[in-house]
């Protein structure tokens, strides 16, 4: 329909627009914010291309040239190339095991010259498309579990080829996609149940065994005698509840303890125990408790750097920045903690304690305003389009950049476990910012065609 | 279908802003409720760096510095930061092996903390220094050098004077809590770095820097905003002339003993020689500790003992002047009454009479000039006997109220610490069970007392400070060294020494009587040999008794040779006193001589030529009592067979423990009881302590009643 008129600014949410260059500008500040030290020729390492903000910038620009690119490029170009671009994104994935770059202990890095490419985060981008091509396919019906199970395999598939490469932060976000699946059907009790799994998980890490035993004994002895009060011959619905007291409590039971015995490395007990504050945990294995107490020993003497091992650090650091920061912030490039390097990573997963401590307590609740707008924003303009393909894409962004925020800033403020996620549009990397870049502005432009049926 | 699902979009945005409000959640909780991040971040990157400023300056009454500053640098350690540093090479930089370097990082960890810096090897010498700043970069976080002020003497002399500095302990912080002391910093221990420590100091600045996480400055944090300069500590003007000190410790050389002289006219301390001394800078370099151990205990004449101030003797014949303003002013004697001495003084019948060597009939003015016992014990016995006074109790008291206005018995609070009081016996003092009781004493039981024996016991100070009252016809100032403070005397230290001291009125003409037996004693008594030309001195000799206890056993030692002078006559200036201690002959002898040497020196600038011959011989006569000169000859012999037989290292303390495990055990004085408030003590190990009490304790016990001259 637009097809004849050259504007390509034309049904642009300029809205969207402007909060992306907005969280661009924030992102490049922060990174400057980090690297600067007084009397630091800021021009001569602008020109140089020394320091991490000269490349951000340069980033930045090539971003916004893909931008236009995107901009300029036929909607329906995306919808024709969807199950193309996803096989190719899957084959760069499997690339990397052969010519992968290791980057702190991941190989899951394509060195391309100026910037490392990491297939993961691009395939993303993917990912949505194939997912949105599927899903907007005319005679689909999601209530259907085979199309639930196909569905699924497009949205894991490079969650599994990137825990296979010790990258399971990235894997992560593909459950992001469960956004986009719940929006388009997905029967809600998966939801309910997966949740429910969760907060067994979570619930028997942190209340004691036998407590919790106890609690499940009684409430699904509560749930049956109201069964039985409100209706006489409710034979099945008490079998249910038996049996989900019997998964509930071999969760708790045997699930549970067998991860932090067997399954989990000793480094990842210790840092899911540290976000939870556990510190009492009874180890049956001798050897197994030997061993975490070794973790927890490097966590006291890890704090000359590594990121590998100091975790707990990196958070406890993240958090004196952040807490340092007050009402008002400490003023831009006063940041005694920013300043003092005193934050490891903080260009990149922990770029957010920068702005807490630099901007205080209105800062951040600005940038979170800004985040949480624009995918509020998202998820609204999802709503308006008329194509299901533009729908689906929309809230697959809206869920990648949830799951990033919010797993992000949960873990700089020390709410949540550090899976490695970097903050989008913030973090200090080429790869994350064109990945995001193209993320959002493939749905810019599916929204300014939203007049068109796309399939 | 996606109509019928499009109220899960509602519960989409529900779960956005859920997630939004937890966030919003923590950092209200982390930035607004919770100040402890606030502190951490402090801890993470600032660092509070105390300036030390300058302690004050001395001077003397030219003008001339007598006590300046120079730098030292101390090496500090952050203990928490040496993982890693290599130790081996460290250890040889600086000469230790790697016990030592292991001990002395638990060190400071036990005194500071693992993340605080507290000194490694505090004064670096030159070589240690250089060797250590070339390498410094190897061991860049875990240790730096620290510059700090130390003390410098441009000219070597009144050691026991100035005292010295030293790095707090933690019983010092514990007597001096608010004063914000840290650990690590040094204070005045001794002398006027004591006395004036509040003065001298000046004020710790403060510098706020900001570092990284490695430790490395930023720079100034805020642009230094908070910073507050390091003030400078007081400078002080003292009343000392720094040449007589030296001329006086010069004559004093191989003698043990002490010289005060006293300005009469203000107070102010012009001199004050405590022999043996030792030089002021050897208390501040690097092996300080060392010295001090040196001094303390391997040396039985005791150097770091402030005699001038600390040392107890009996007046002997000194005393005598004062028994004549008594006996005038109590009007018991007149200049013109005369007693005869046949030879000794029979006042108290039988028992062992107090012999005078000179034989004849005496009025006041001969008296004094030939310190004539019979004389002395008479006038006392009568102003005791008065049947004015109702009792003895009342009697006694009345001559002690005149000893108080003197200056004796009670400490005359110089600017010195560690003086003490002296003794001057009371009623209570003799009333008590364990002395005579309650009317068991008589005159006759102290007689020896009226001729400076016995219970009486004064300082060096006490005696030239009494000259100074005998000169003034009636009056003193507090002796004291310190003029005035630079800038004010903020702390109303100097207060005291601002009022004249008038106990009691006495008439002009009671001094002028014992003006005249004092300046008799120059012309033709028993101070005639050491007359100065031109210089009217008025003085008085005193050969004083005395007794060490030596296994339990009182035995009688040489005596001490006192002399006790003011000159010139009319318009006194200098008022002086010297004791020499066992010199083994009579204060005309030594102390007379070196007093008329100070005398001249200070008054004509120069000595004469035909005095010269008696300043060579003060200089180079070597009266180390007999007692002290044996312990140390087995102090050295034990050195030398030590040395012989073990390492050098250890050999100086096992000898150490040998001469002091004899000596202690031979020495058992019980003398802890009346002197343990002194703060002397404080500082030194119990053992050691009776021996330093020695020299002036023997007198305390020494009851002999026999001749004095």
């Amino acid at each position: 329909m637009n097809r004849h008129n050259p504007e390509i600014s034309k049904g642009i949410d300029w809205m969207l627009v402007a909060m992306y260059m907005a969280l661009c500008l924030i992102g490049l500040l922060c990174i400057f914010s980090v690297e600067y030290r007084v009397g630091d020729n800021v021009l001569q390492n602008f020109l140089g291309f020394k320091k991490e903000y000269s490349k951000q910038l340069f980033f930045f620009g090539i971003s916004l040239v893909v931008a236009i690119f995107i901009l300029l490029t036929d909607s329906k170009f995306f919808t024709a190339t969807a199950n193309l671009s996803y096989m190719f994104g899957v084959g760069l994935i499997l690339a990397t095991f052969v010519v992968g770059k290791e980057v702190a202990g991941s190989k899951s890095w394509i060195p391309l010259g100026v910037m490392n490419i990491q297939p993961v985060e691009l395939c993303k981008i993917f990912t949505s498309l194939a997912l949105a091509k599927y899903l907007s396919s005319p005679n689909l019906d999601f209530q259907k579990p085979k199309s639930q199970l196909i569905a699924a395999a497009i949205a894991f598939t490079p969650a599994l080829l990137s825990v296979a490469q010790k990258e399971p932060g990235a894997a992560i976000v593909y459950f992001s996609f469960a956004l986009a699946f719940f929006r388009e059907g997905l029967p809600a009790q998966y939801i309910v149940a997966v949740l429910s799994l969760v907060i067994l998980i979570i619930a028997s890490i942190i209340i004691r065994s036998d407590i919790l035993f106890m609690i499940l004994t009684v409430a699904a002895v509560l749930i049956i005698y109201f069964i039985k009060q409100r209706k006489k011959r409710a034979g099945k619905a008490i079998m249910m509840v038996i049996a989900i007291w019997l998964l509930s409590v071999g969760v708790q039971k045997f699930l549970v303890p067998a991860l932090f015995e067997k399954v989990l490395q000793p480094h990842q007990v210790v840092r899911i125990f540290a976000s939870f504050g556990i510190d009492d945990y009874q180890f049956k294995d001798s050897a197994r408790a030997v061993a975490i107490q070794k973790e927890y020993n490097k966590l006291g003497s890890s704090k000359k750097g590594d990121p590998g091992k100091g975790e707990s650090y990196n958070v406890k650091q993240s958090k004196i920045a952040i807490g340092s920061g007050g009402f008002l912030g400490k003023g831009f490039l006063k940041g005694t903690q920013t300043g003092g390097d005193f934050v490891p990573a903080q260009n990149t997963d922990f770029i957010f304690s920068s702005v807490g401590e630099n901007f205080g307590f209105w800062g951040s609740t600005l940038l979170m305003l800004l985040y949480f707008g624009m995918m509020l924003r998202i998820v609204f303009i999802a709503e308006r389009q008329r194509s299901v393909f533009s729908r689906v894409y929309a809230y697959c962004v809206a869920g990648i950049l949830f799951v990033h925020v919010v797993l992000n800033i949960y873990m700089t403020l020390g709410l949540a476990p550090s899976p490695g996620i970097t903050l989008p549009f913030l973090s200090y990397g080429g790869s994350s910012l064109l990945t995001f870049t193209i993320l959002l502005f493939i749905l810019i432009k599916l929204d300014a065609d939203r007049q068109m049926v796309l399939r | 279908m996606s109509v019928f699902n499009q109220s899960r979009s509602r519960i989409v945005r529900v779960v956005f802003v859920l997630a939004f409000l937890v966030i919003l959640a923590r950092l209200f909780y982390l930035q607004i409720l919770s100040s402890k991040y606030d502190k951490l971040a402090r801890s993470n990157a600032i660092l509070e760096k105390p300036a030390y400023p300058p302690r004050g300056l001395v001077f003397d009454k030219h003008q001339q510095v007598i006590v300046n500053n120079t730098l030292a640098y101390d090496l500090m350690v952050t203990p928490a930061l040496t993982k890693g540093i290599d130790t081996f090479y460290f250890c040889k930089l600086m000469d230790i092996d790697t016990a030592e370097y292991n001990q002395r990082i638990l060190t400071s960890i036990i005194k500071a903390g693992r993340q605080v810096p507290s000194v490694f090897e505090a004064s670096l010498n030159p070589q240690k220094y250089a060797r250590i700043q070339e390498n410094l970069w190897r061991f860049q976080n875990s240790f730096y050098i620290q510059e700090r002020p130390v003390r410098t003497y441009p000219i070597v002399a009144g050691a026991n004077i100035f005292g010295y500095t030293a790095e707090v302990d933690s019983n010092y912080l514990k007597r001096h809590v608010d004063e914000g002391y840290l650990s690590g910093e040094y204070a005045g221990m001794t002398g006027l770095e004591a006395s004036y420590e509040k003065v001298l100091k000046g004020q710790k600045g403060m510098q706020v820097l900001l570092r990284d996480k490695d430790n490395r400055i930023q720079g100034p944090y805020k642009n230094g905003e908070r910073d507050a300069p390091a003030v400078a500590g007081s400078n002080l003007y003292t009343s000392l002339d720094i040449k007589l000190q030296q001329y006086g410790e010069k004559l004093m050389q191989n003698k043990v003993g002490s010289i005060v002289a006293i300005d009469p006219k203000t107070g102010g301390i012009i001199a004050m020689v405590s022999s043996p001394t030792y030089d002021p800078g050897y208390l501040t370099g690097p092996d300080r500790s060392k010295h001090i151990r040196e001094l303390l205990y391997n040396d039985p004449r005791l150097p770091l003992f402030n005699r001038a101030v600390a040392a107890t003797y009996s007046p002997g014949s000194t005393f005598k002047t004062l028994q004549a303003l008594v006996g005038l002013h109590d009007g018991v004697i007149t200049t013109r009454t005369t007693f005869s001495c046949s030879g000794a003084f029979y006042g108290c019948g039988s028992g062992k009479p107090m012999k005078c060597l000179d034989p004849g009939t005496f009025y006041l003015k001969t008296a004094i000039t030939m310190s004539c016992n019979t004389y002395f014990a008479n006038v006392m016995q009568r102003v005791i006997n008065n049947p004015r006074y109702p009792n003895i109790d009342s009697s006694l008291r009345v001559w002690d109220k005149y000893m108080y206005a003197f200056g004796l018995g009670h400490k005359l609070g110089v600017d010195i610490p560690s003086e003490r009081s002296g003794n001057i016996p009371t009623p209570e003092y003799f009333n008590n069970p364990k002395r005579y009781g309650v009317g068991h004493w008589n005159f006759c039981t102290f007689r020896s007392v009226s001729i400076g024996q016995g219970e009486v016991l004064v300082t060096p100070l006490q005696v030239a400070n009494e000259m100074a009252y005998i000169a003034n016809k009636g009056w003193y100032y507090i002796p004291h060294i310190v003029d005035s403070i630079e800038g004010g005397d903020t702390y109303g230290l100097l207060d005291k020494y601002k009022t004249r001291q008038i106990a009691m009125e006495i008439p002009d003409s009671i001094f002028e009587a014992v003006h005249d037996g004092m300046q008799g004693v120059m012309e033709s008594g028993t101070g005639r040999g050491s007359k100065v030309p031109g210089i009217t001195i008025c003085g008085k000799t005193g050969t004083v008794e005395n007794n060490a206890v030596i296994k339990g056993q009182l035995v009688k030692q040489p005596n001490h040779s006192f002399f006790a002078a003011f000159a010139p006559r009319e318009n006194p200036k200098i008022a002086i006193m010297c004791v020499v201690e066992n010199s083994g002959r009579f204060g005309g002898t030594y102390a007379a001589p070196i007093v008329s040497l100070m005398i001249e020196k200070y008054i004509n600038d120069t000595i004469a030529a035909n005095r010269k011959g008696v300043e060579t011989n003060m200089m180079n006569t070597n009266l180390i009592p007999p007692l002290m000169k044996q312990k140390m000859n087995s102090r050295d012999s034990l050195k030398k067979i030590k040395e012989s037989t073990q390492p050098a290292s250890t050999s100086l303390t096992l000898s150490l423990d040998d001469i002091f495990g004899n000596e202690t055990k031979s020495i058992t004085l019980s003398s802890g009881q009346q002197k343990s408030k002194q703060p002397i003590q404080k500082r030194v190990p119990a053992k050691p302590l009776l021996i330093m009490l020695l020299p002036e304790e023997k007198n305390y016990f020494t009851l002999v009643k026999n001749t004095a001259k």
